[in-house]
């Protein structure tokens, strides 16, 4: 059967040399990097390498800015708490773009129940955050400005080197999110003026299991675990020696390769939405268009009428794994809080379907999802009643409106006498 | 890879991937359109009936996998029953017949049961005569 892995947000395969690397770490070398023998000063050296490859590839000024973490949802709670708790006397104000991952999202909100406020600044409908927005936003109590690199769902590149340069002359510490850019986009922690960023090596053919977080000296931090003064007393816990050796690893193949898989992804990004959008009627790409806006592996897409769920069942039966921005993939059964932030109608957002390339998937896989998905589409719209409701003139289509009809929204609120979302 | 796991148990599965009486009835003796409040997905059943018998039923749904499910396997169900019979249908039955269902899609299945009351409600207004005393097995 045909397999095309189209999730590459959610993980990438790892590198043979990686795993080669990161081998003798589990049962040759397993001392703890704490310890003050033999064993432990053996993995102490080769932590500290993959500390250099690390901070080489986000041009970091020292290794010493480089903590490891558990996975990158640790990196963004100890980023956000971290300076927030740090700065706690000087304000408790922070401010954030409305599109944010979740790991900062509920970050804040939990700071929000011990009375932080927080400034959600709103994008516009491809995601694009406008860099005053940011500036108007912060006040004298602002600890920390918190916005992403490029945004996990819709593939929205963020005007970040420009943020940076509002946050430095306000002086707010500045962190940057780049969990779904790092290693598909060069990251250049000077500048972009970050003093804070975040990523995972999964998601760039390394393990996971293993989290970065850089942070400069113009950024104060607490720990949020306790326990050890492992990572300069900001993270205890014993590390994940394997995991790191084979991130710092992942991180120099990426800077080399990323020329290459940067073309490559886009090359196969063009292909598969011009082939989606020749061969489905009443679909759409949220986000910007293919280009400098948008990451070269990223796809978020909405097919009227049908739901997502049902799509994405049906593609992995298919051989196509994707993901779904649908509230009924969410177990909260709320639409992704990203596509509603970008004004998305909710039936689009129930019809939300997300593709994410890597360097291994081919032209072929891309016609192969083309054709697959356009027979899945047909389906699923000969079972929905809001295809032919459209078909019959009763409700209307959102991308190509024809005129007649209502809107699926007050159509839906009709028949269950309760709004959606 | 060459084993395939599944979301759901092979029944839902099944039932998702082959529906059975999807589709519209013509000259629908009762018809029944409801919407999920918490997600926002609708379910529409159409019943055939004959001297108080459902004789055929069939759905449209535009929702989740379990959504699908859940109305081909309600609208197998429900063929055959008295309309009395299918007025106490609950969405428990779905459930059982389908094996279960994850927690979270439970309501799938309650969209099922009200789609279906939905539609012998729109049969009882058209047919008042049908339904011995409709004011007393019509539920609010
Ligand atoms: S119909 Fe939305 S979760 Fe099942």
């Amino acid at each position: 059967m045909t397999r095309v892995f189209l999730d590459h947000q959610s993980a990438t395969p790892l590198l043979p040399e990686v795993f080669e690397e990161m081998k003798p770490y589990f049962m040759e070398a397993y001392g703890n990097p704490s310890s003050l023998h033999q064993h432990g000063l053996r993995v102490r050296d080769a932590m500290k390498k993959a500390r250099a490859r690390v901070a080489a590839f986000i041009n970091a000024e020292s290794e010493e800015e480089i903590f490891f973490t558990s996975d990158g949802t640790e990196s963004a709670n100890l980023a956000i708490k971290g300076v927030a708790y740090a700065n706690e006397r000087r304000g408790k104000h922070l401010v954030v773009s409305a599109i944010e991952h979740p790991s900062v999202m509920n970050s804040v909100e939990f700071l929000e129940k011990q009375g932080w406020t927080c400034a959600r600044a709103p994008v516009d409908p491809q995601g694009r955050l406008r860099p005053e927005a940011i500036a108007e936003a912060i006040t004298p109590q602002t600890t920390l400005i918190a916005v992403h690199h490029v945004n996990h769902d819709i593939g929205t590149i963020e005007p970040i080197a420009q943020i940076g340069r509002i946050a430095a002359e306000k002086g707010v510490p500045f962190y940057v999110d780049c969990e779904a850019s790092a290693g598909w986009l060069p990251i250049d922690v000077q500048a972009m003026g970050a003093n804070l960023v975040s990523f995972s090596p999964h998601r760039f053919y390394g393990p996971k299991g293993v989290g970065v977080l850089y942070r400069n000296r113009k950024a104060r931090i607490v720990s949020i675990l306790h326990g050890g003064v492992q990572e300069g007393g900001r993270r205890a816990g014993t590390e994940n020696v394997p995991a790191i050796v084979g991130g710092g690893l992942a991180a120099e193949i990426a800077a080399r390769e990323l020329p290459r898989r940067v073309a490559r992804t886009a090359l196969l990004q063009r292909r598969l939405w011009e082939g989606l959008k020749a061969r489905i009627p009443y679909i759409r790409l949220n986000g910007p268009e293919p280009g400098p806006e948008r990451i070269s592996t990223n796809l978020n897409l909405s097919t009227e009428f049908i739901e997502g769920e049902g799509q994405l069942l049906s593609l992995d039966i298919s051989g196509v794994a994707v993901a779904s921005g649908s509230s009924c993939v969410s177990k909260s059964l709320k639409i992704s809080h990203v596509l509603a932030a970008i004004g998305l109608d909710h039936a689009l957002a129930q019809g939300n379907i997300i593709m994410t390339l890597g360097q291994d998937n081919t032209e072929q896989e891309m016609d192969y999802v083309v054709e697959t998905f356009a027979k899945i589409v047909t389906k699923l719209r000969a079972m929905s009643p809001m295809w032919e409701e459209f078909e019959s003139g009763v409700i209307d289509s959102v991308i190509s409106p024809t005129g007649r009809g209502k809107s699926f929204t007050d159509h839906a609120a009709s028949i269950s006498g309760k709004p959606a979302h | 890879m060459s084993e395939t796991y599944t979301l759901y148990n092979e029944t839902v599965m099944d039932h998702f991937l082959n529906p059975r009486n999807m589709g519209d009835i013509k000259d629908a003796d009762g018809v029944g359109e409801v919407g999920a409040a918490a997600c926002g997905d609708i379910m529409k059943i159409s019943l055939k009936i004959r001297e108080g018998r459902i004789e055929d039923a069939r759905f449209k749904t535009f929702g989740c996998g379990s959504a699908i499910a859940s109305s081909s396997m309600a609208t197998e169900l429900i063929k055959g029953r008295t309309v009395q019979e299918a007025m106490g249908f609950t969405n428990q039955e779905v459930v059982t017949a389908l094996g279960g269902l994850p927690p979270v899609k439970i309501h799938c299945s309650v969209l099922a049961e009200e789609a279906l009351k939905a539609a012998l409600e729109d049969y009882i207004k058209r047919h008042p005569e049908a339904a011995g005393k409709p004011d007393a097995t019509i539920p609010a």
